[in-house]
Protein backbone atom coordinates (compact mmCIF):
# COMPACT_ATOMS: atom_id res chain seq x y z
CA UNK A 1 0.00 0.00 0.00
CA UNK A 2 0.83 3.45 -0.65
CA UNK A 3 1.15 6.06 2.02
CA UNK A 4 2.71 9.62 2.61
CA UNK A 5 5.44 10.25 5.18
CA UNK A 6 6.92 13.86 6.15
CA UNK A 7 5.29 14.62 2.43
CA UNK A 8 7.00 11.71 0.70
CA UNK A 9 5.51 9.03 -1.05
CA UNK A 10 6.16 5.46 0.68
CA UNK A 11 5.14 2.03 -0.31
CA UNK A 12 4.28 -0.56 2.66
CA UNK A 13 3.47 -3.90 3.04
CA UNK A 14 -0.48 -4.77 3.83
CA UNK A 15 -1.23 -4.46 7.21
CA UNK A 16 1.92 -2.67 8.51
CA UNK A 17 1.35 -1.11 11.71
CA UNK A 18 2.49 2.57 13.29
CA UNK A 19 5.07 0.35 15.25
CA UNK A 20 6.58 -1.16 11.99
CA UNK A 21 6.39 2.21 10.34
CA UNK A 22 8.55 3.73 13.51
CA UNK A 23 10.45 0.76 13.97
CA UNK A 24 11.53 0.82 9.97
CA UNK A 25 12.04 4.62 9.66
CA UNK A 26 14.53 4.84 12.82
CA UNK A 27 16.16 1.55 12.22
CA UNK A 28 15.60 0.34 16.12
CA UNK A 29 13.12 -2.54 17.51
CA UNK A 30 10.29 -0.91 19.05
CA UNK A 31 8.17 -2.90 21.51
CA UNK A 32 4.42 -3.46 21.87
CA UNK A 33 4.15 0.08 24.50
CA UNK A 34 5.95 1.72 22.07
CA UNK A 35 9.45 2.18 24.07
CA UNK A 36 12.63 1.34 22.04
CA UNK A 37 13.69 -2.49 22.73
CA UNK A 38 17.20 -0.87 23.39
CA UNK A 39 15.70 0.77 26.37
CA UNK A 40 16.80 4.21 25.13
CA UNK A 41 14.49 7.23 24.55
CA UNK A 42 13.18 6.76 21.13
CA UNK A 43 11.76 10.42 21.12
CA UNK A 44 9.49 10.60 18.18
CA UNK A 45 6.21 10.88 18.00
CA UNK A 46 3.71 10.02 14.66
CA UNK A 47 0.81 11.50 13.41
CA UNK A 48 -2.02 10.10 11.12
CA UNK A 49 -4.24 11.88 9.17
CA UNK A 50 -3.35 14.96 11.51
CA UNK A 51 -4.15 13.23 14.46
CA UNK A 52 -1.54 12.21 17.44
CA UNK A 53 -1.38 8.58 17.43
CA UNK A 54 -0.55 7.78 21.37
CA UNK A 55 2.66 5.57 21.24
CA UNK A 56 0.57 2.59 23.10
CA UNK A 57 -1.48 2.52 20.36
CA UNK A 58 1.02 2.09 17.88
CA UNK A 59 0.89 -1.22 17.88
CA UNK A 60 -2.40 -1.73 17.44
CA UNK A 61 -2.71 0.59 15.19
CA UNK A 62 -3.38 -0.74 11.36
CA UNK A 63 -1.80 1.46 8.67
CA UNK A 64 -4.10 2.33 5.75
CA UNK A 65 -4.05 3.32 1.80
CA UNK A 66 -3.54 6.30 1.23
CA UNK A 67 -2.94 7.67 4.94
CA UNK A 68 -1.10 10.85 5.60
CA UNK A 69 1.86 10.14 8.43
CA UNK A 70 3.86 12.30 10.22
CA UNK A 71 7.03 11.62 12.45
CA UNK A 72 8.72 14.36 14.29
CA UNK A 73 11.00 14.55 16.74
CA UNK A 74 13.41 17.20 19.07
CA UNK A 75 15.87 19.22 17.18
CA UNK A 76 17.74 22.38 17.93
CA UNK A 77 15.38 25.05 18.52
CA UNK A 78 13.78 28.01 20.81
CA UNK B 1 31.39 31.41 53.65
CA UNK B 2 28.80 31.11 50.93
CA UNK B 3 29.84 30.81 48.18
CA UNK B 4 27.79 31.51 44.92
CA UNK B 5 27.13 27.59 44.10
CA UNK B 6 25.65 27.21 48.00
CA UNK B 7 23.25 30.07 47.46
CA UNK B 8 22.36 28.60 44.44
CA UNK B 9 21.50 25.33 45.45
CA UNK B 10 19.86 26.83 49.04
CA UNK B 11 17.76 29.43 46.18
CA UNK B 12 16.46 26.71 44.22
CA UNK B 13 13.86 27.65 40.90
CA UNK B 14 10.84 26.13 41.58
CA UNK B 15 8.23 25.41 38.59
CA UNK B 16 5.45 23.19 39.00
CA UNK B 17 7.08 21.05 42.20
CA UNK B 18 10.78 20.82 39.99
CA UNK B 19 13.28 22.58 41.51
CA UNK B 20 16.59 23.48 39.81
CA UNK B 21 19.63 24.67 40.94
CA UNK B 22 20.08 26.90 37.69
CA UNK B 23 18.26 29.57 36.95
CA UNK B 24 19.48 29.67 33.04
CA UNK B 25 17.31 28.44 30.58
CA UNK B 26 18.87 27.40 27.74
CA UNK B 27 17.64 27.29 24.13
CA UNK B 28 19.63 25.01 21.72
CA UNK B 29 18.80 26.60 18.23
CA UNK B 30 21.73 27.91 16.01
CA UNK B 31 24.76 26.22 17.21
CA UNK B 32 26.68 24.50 14.74
CA UNK B 33 27.73 20.95 15.79
CA UNK B 34 26.27 18.72 18.85
CA UNK B 35 29.01 18.52 20.18
CA UNK B 36 29.78 22.16 20.45
CA UNK B 37 26.31 22.62 21.68
CA UNK B 38 26.68 19.67 24.48
CA UNK B 39 29.90 21.70 25.68
CA UNK B 40 28.58 25.43 25.98
CA UNK B 41 24.92 23.47 28.06
CA UNK B 42 27.55 22.20 30.19
CA UNK B 43 29.67 25.51 30.82
CA UNK B 44 26.16 27.40 31.15
CA UNK B 45 25.01 25.21 34.20
CA UNK B 46 21.68 24.66 32.45
CA UNK B 47 19.04 22.01 34.20
CA UNK B 48 16.14 22.84 31.69
CA UNK B 49 16.30 23.83 27.68
CA UNK B 50 14.63 23.84 24.65
CA UNK B 51 14.14 22.14 21.63
CA UNK B 52 11.64 22.53 18.56
CA UNK B 53 9.92 19.75 16.81
CA UNK B 54 10.21 18.95 13.43
CA UNK B 55 10.16 15.83 10.95
CA UNK B 56 12.22 13.23 11.74
CA UNK B 57 15.37 12.92 9.17
CA UNK B 58 17.06 9.36 9.21
CA UNK B 59 20.13 11.02 7.79
CA UNK B 60 20.16 13.28 11.01
CA UNK B 61 23.28 11.84 12.87
CA UNK B 62 23.05 12.09 17.10
CA UNK B 63 19.74 12.61 18.81
CA UNK B 64 19.48 16.22 20.55
CA UNK B 65 17.15 14.68 23.07
CA UNK B 66 19.52 11.95 23.78
CA UNK B 67 22.11 14.06 24.30
CA UNK B 68 20.42 16.11 27.00
CA UNK B 69 19.26 13.08 28.50
CA UNK B 70 22.36 12.20 29.36
CA UNK B 71 23.56 15.05 30.56
CA UNK B 72 20.44 15.18 32.88
CA UNK B 73 18.94 18.02 31.70
CA UNK B 74 15.22 18.96 31.23
CA UNK B 75 14.04 19.17 27.85
CA UNK B 76 11.49 22.00 27.66
CA UNK B 77 9.56 21.63 23.58
CA UNK B 78 8.34 24.38 22.45
CA UNK B 79 6.44 25.70 19.56
CA UNK B 80 8.57 27.35 17.47
CA UNK B 81 7.44 27.93 14.36
CA UNK B 82 3.76 28.10 14.95
CA UNK B 83 1.32 30.86 13.68
CA UNK B 84 -1.98 29.50 14.89
CA UNK B 85 -3.16 28.14 18.22
CA UNK B 86 -4.18 25.39 16.10
CA UNK B 87 -1.23 24.45 15.01
CA UNK B 88 0.30 25.08 18.40
CA UNK B 89 -1.98 22.85 20.13
CA UNK B 90 -0.66 19.75 17.86
CA UNK B 91 3.33 20.67 17.90
CA UNK B 92 2.51 20.53 21.73
CA UNK B 93 0.67 16.95 21.67
CA UNK B 94 3.11 15.83 19.30
CA UNK B 95 6.05 17.39 21.99
CA UNK B 96 4.07 15.33 24.71
CA UNK B 97 4.07 12.30 23.19
CA UNK B 98 7.88 12.29 21.58
CA UNK B 99 9.68 13.70 25.12
CA UNK B 100 7.34 11.91 27.53
CA UNK B 101 6.29 15.47 29.45
CA UNK B 102 3.23 17.97 29.26
CA UNK B 103 5.87 21.17 29.99
CA UNK B 104 5.66 22.92 26.71
CA UNK B 105 7.19 26.41 25.95
CA UNK B 106 4.20 28.10 24.13
CA UNK B 107 5.37 30.71 21.38
CA UNK B 108 2.54 31.77 18.82
CA UNK B 109 4.43 34.11 16.56
CA UNK B 110 2.63 36.67 14.44
CA UNK B 111 4.73 37.13 11.50
CA UNK B 112 8.39 36.44 10.81
CA UNK B 113 9.66 39.68 10.19
CA UNK B 114 8.99 40.35 13.89
CA UNK B 115 8.63 36.99 15.49
CA UNK B 116 6.86 38.96 18.25
CA UNK B 117 3.79 36.91 19.86
CA UNK B 118 0.39 37.05 18.22
CA UNK B 119 -1.46 38.00 21.27
CA UNK B 120 -4.87 36.26 20.18
CA UNK B 121 -3.43 33.19 19.52
CA UNK B 122 -1.35 33.01 22.27
CA UNK B 123 -4.31 33.93 24.49
CA UNK B 124 -6.66 31.14 22.95
CA UNK B 125 -3.35 28.30 22.52
CA UNK B 126 -2.87 28.92 26.34
CA UNK B 127 -6.66 28.09 27.25
CA UNK B 128 -6.51 25.21 25.14
CA UNK B 129 -3.40 23.52 26.21
CA UNK B 130 -4.23 24.26 30.05
CA UNK B 131 -7.42 22.46 29.22
CA UNK B 132 -5.66 19.63 28.04
CA UNK B 133 -3.72 19.32 30.69
CA UNK B 134 -0.18 20.70 29.91
CA UNK B 135 2.13 22.86 31.75
CA UNK B 136 2.41 26.06 29.56
CA UNK B 137 5.46 28.24 29.43
CA UNK B 138 4.08 31.13 27.38
CA UNK B 139 6.30 33.58 25.59
CA UNK B 140 4.42 36.56 25.66
CA UNK B 141 5.14 40.61 24.36
CA UNK B 142 6.59 42.21 27.29
CA UNK B 143 2.75 43.54 28.52
CA UNK B 144 2.19 43.31 32.01
CA UNK B 145 -1.88 43.36 30.72
CA UNK B 146 -1.15 40.23 28.81
CA UNK B 147 1.20 38.58 31.16
CA UNK B 148 -1.39 38.50 34.13
CA UNK B 149 -4.31 36.99 31.57
CA UNK B 150 -1.93 34.38 30.75
CA UNK B 151 -1.59 33.67 34.44
CA UNK B 152 -5.10 33.47 35.51
CA UNK B 153 -5.60 31.35 32.17
CA UNK B 154 -3.33 28.63 34.11
CA UNK B 155 -0.25 29.15 32.49
CA UNK B 156 2.75 27.94 34.60
CA UNK B 157 5.11 30.36 34.07
CA UNK B 158 5.06 33.45 31.79
CA UNK B 159 8.07 34.25 29.87
CA UNK B 160 8.14 38.00 28.51
CA UNK B 161 10.41 38.72 26.33
CA UNK B 162 13.64 41.51 26.97
CA UNK B 163 13.66 42.55 22.65
CA UNK B 164 12.64 40.34 19.48
CA UNK B 165 14.28 36.97 19.40
CA UNK B 166 17.97 36.70 17.83
CA UNK B 167 18.31 40.92 18.18
CA UNK B 168 20.26 40.67 21.17
CA UNK B 169 19.38 44.21 21.97
CA UNK B 170 18.49 43.29 25.84
CA UNK B 171 15.84 44.37 27.78
CA UNK B 172 13.93 47.40 25.91
CA UNK B 173 11.51 47.72 28.55
CA UNK B 174 13.10 47.67 31.79
CA UNK B 175 9.92 48.67 33.24
CA UNK B 176 7.72 46.74 31.89
CA UNK B 177 9.28 43.40 33.15
CA UNK B 178 9.59 45.18 37.00
CA UNK B 179 5.58 45.32 36.29
CA UNK B 180 5.05 41.87 34.99
CA UNK B 181 7.32 41.02 38.31
CA UNK B 182 5.66 42.56 40.69
CA UNK B 183 2.15 41.44 39.75
CA UNK B 184 2.93 37.37 38.98
CA UNK B 185 2.41 34.51 41.09
CA UNK B 186 4.01 32.00 39.20
CA UNK B 187 7.60 31.86 38.01
CA UNK B 188 8.08 34.91 35.30
CA UNK B 189 11.60 33.80 33.07
CA UNK B 190 12.84 36.80 30.70
CA UNK B 191 13.13 35.15 27.31
CA UNK B 192 14.69 36.52 24.02
CA UNK B 193 17.09 39.65 23.36
CA UNK B 194 19.42 38.98 25.51
CA UNK B 195 22.74 39.60 24.06
CA UNK B 196 25.54 39.82 26.00
CA UNK B 197 25.81 38.33 29.87
CA UNK B 198 25.11 41.98 32.12
CA UNK B 199 21.64 41.57 30.05
CA UNK B 200 20.85 38.35 31.60
CA UNK B 201 21.94 39.77 35.53
CA UNK B 202 19.75 43.03 34.60
CA UNK B 203 17.07 40.49 34.02
CA UNK B 204 17.34 38.97 37.76
CA UNK B 205 18.30 41.97 39.06
CA UNK B 206 14.52 43.53 37.88
CA UNK B 207 13.43 40.99 40.06
CA UNK B 208 13.04 37.98 37.18
CA UNK B 209 12.94 34.21 38.38
CA UNK B 210 14.78 32.73 35.71
CA UNK B 211 16.53 33.79 32.12
CA UNK B 212 16.12 31.93 28.62
CA UNK B 213 18.70 32.34 25.82
CA UNK B 214 20.01 30.82 23.04
CA UNK B 215 21.44 33.12 20.24
CA UNK B 216 23.64 34.86 22.59
CA UNK B 217 25.66 31.44 23.82
CA UNK B 218 25.05 29.45 20.39
CA UNK B 219 26.02 31.90 18.04
CA UNK B 220 28.50 34.05 20.58
CA UNK B 221 32.51 33.95 19.13
CA UNK B 222 33.34 31.11 21.56
CA UNK B 223 30.31 29.48 23.12
CA UNK B 224 31.35 27.71 26.09
CA UNK B 225 33.22 30.81 27.34
CA UNK B 226 30.06 32.95 27.09
CA UNK B 227 27.64 29.94 28.45
CA UNK B 228 30.15 29.74 31.78
CA UNK B 229 29.74 34.30 31.53
CA UNK B 230 25.80 33.64 31.38
CA UNK B 231 25.85 31.10 34.60
CA UNK B 232 27.74 33.89 36.43
CA UNK B 233 25.78 36.53 35.29
CA UNK B 234 22.20 34.92 36.41
CA UNK B 235 23.83 34.20 40.16
CA UNK B 236 25.37 37.81 40.35
CA UNK B 237 22.01 39.24 39.21
CA UNK B 238 19.74 37.07 41.39
CA UNK B 239 22.39 37.74 44.83
CA UNK B 240 22.00 41.43 43.78
CA UNK B 241 18.25 41.27 43.64
CA UNK B 242 18.11 40.02 46.89
CA UNK B 243 21.20 42.16 48.71
CA UNK B 244 18.85 44.93 47.84
CA UNK B 245 20.41 47.90 45.80
CA UNK B 246 21.15 51.41 47.21
CA UNK B 247 18.53 54.04 45.68
CA UNK B 248 19.09 56.02 42.95
CA UNK B 249 20.11 59.52 43.92
CA UNK B 250 20.18 62.99 41.90
CA UNK B 251 23.25 63.90 43.77
CA UNK B 252 26.60 62.15 45.40
CA UNK B 253 27.13 61.23 48.90
CA UNK B 254 30.29 60.97 50.08
CA UNK B 255 31.13 57.23 51.14
CA UNK B 256 33.91 58.91 53.42
CA UNK B 257 32.96 60.88 56.78
CA UNK B 258 33.69 64.46 56.34
CA UNK B 259 34.42 65.04 60.27
CA UNK B 260 37.73 64.08 61.65
CA UNK B 261 40.09 65.25 58.54
CA UNK B 262 42.91 67.09 59.05
CA UNK B 263 43.61 70.64 58.76
CA UNK B 264 46.25 71.91 56.75
CA UNK B 265 47.72 75.84 56.32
Amino acid sequence: MKIKLNGEDHTLSNGASVTTLVSHITGRDVDSKGQAADGRKIGVAVARNSEVVPRSQWAATALAEGDELEIVTAVQGG
Amino acid sequence: MTTASTQTVADGLVIDGVEFGSRLIMGTGGAPSLDGLGAALLASGTELTTVAMRRYSPTETGSLFQLLVDHGIRVLPNTAGCFTAKDAVMTAELAREALETDWVKLEVIADEQTLLPDAVELVDATEKLVDRGFKVFAYTNDDPVLALRLENLGATAVMPLGAPIGTGLGILNPHNIELIVSRASVPVVLDAGIGTASDAALAMELGCDAVLLATAVTRAQNPVQMGEAFKHAVIAGRLAKQAGRIPRREHALASSAMEGRAEFL
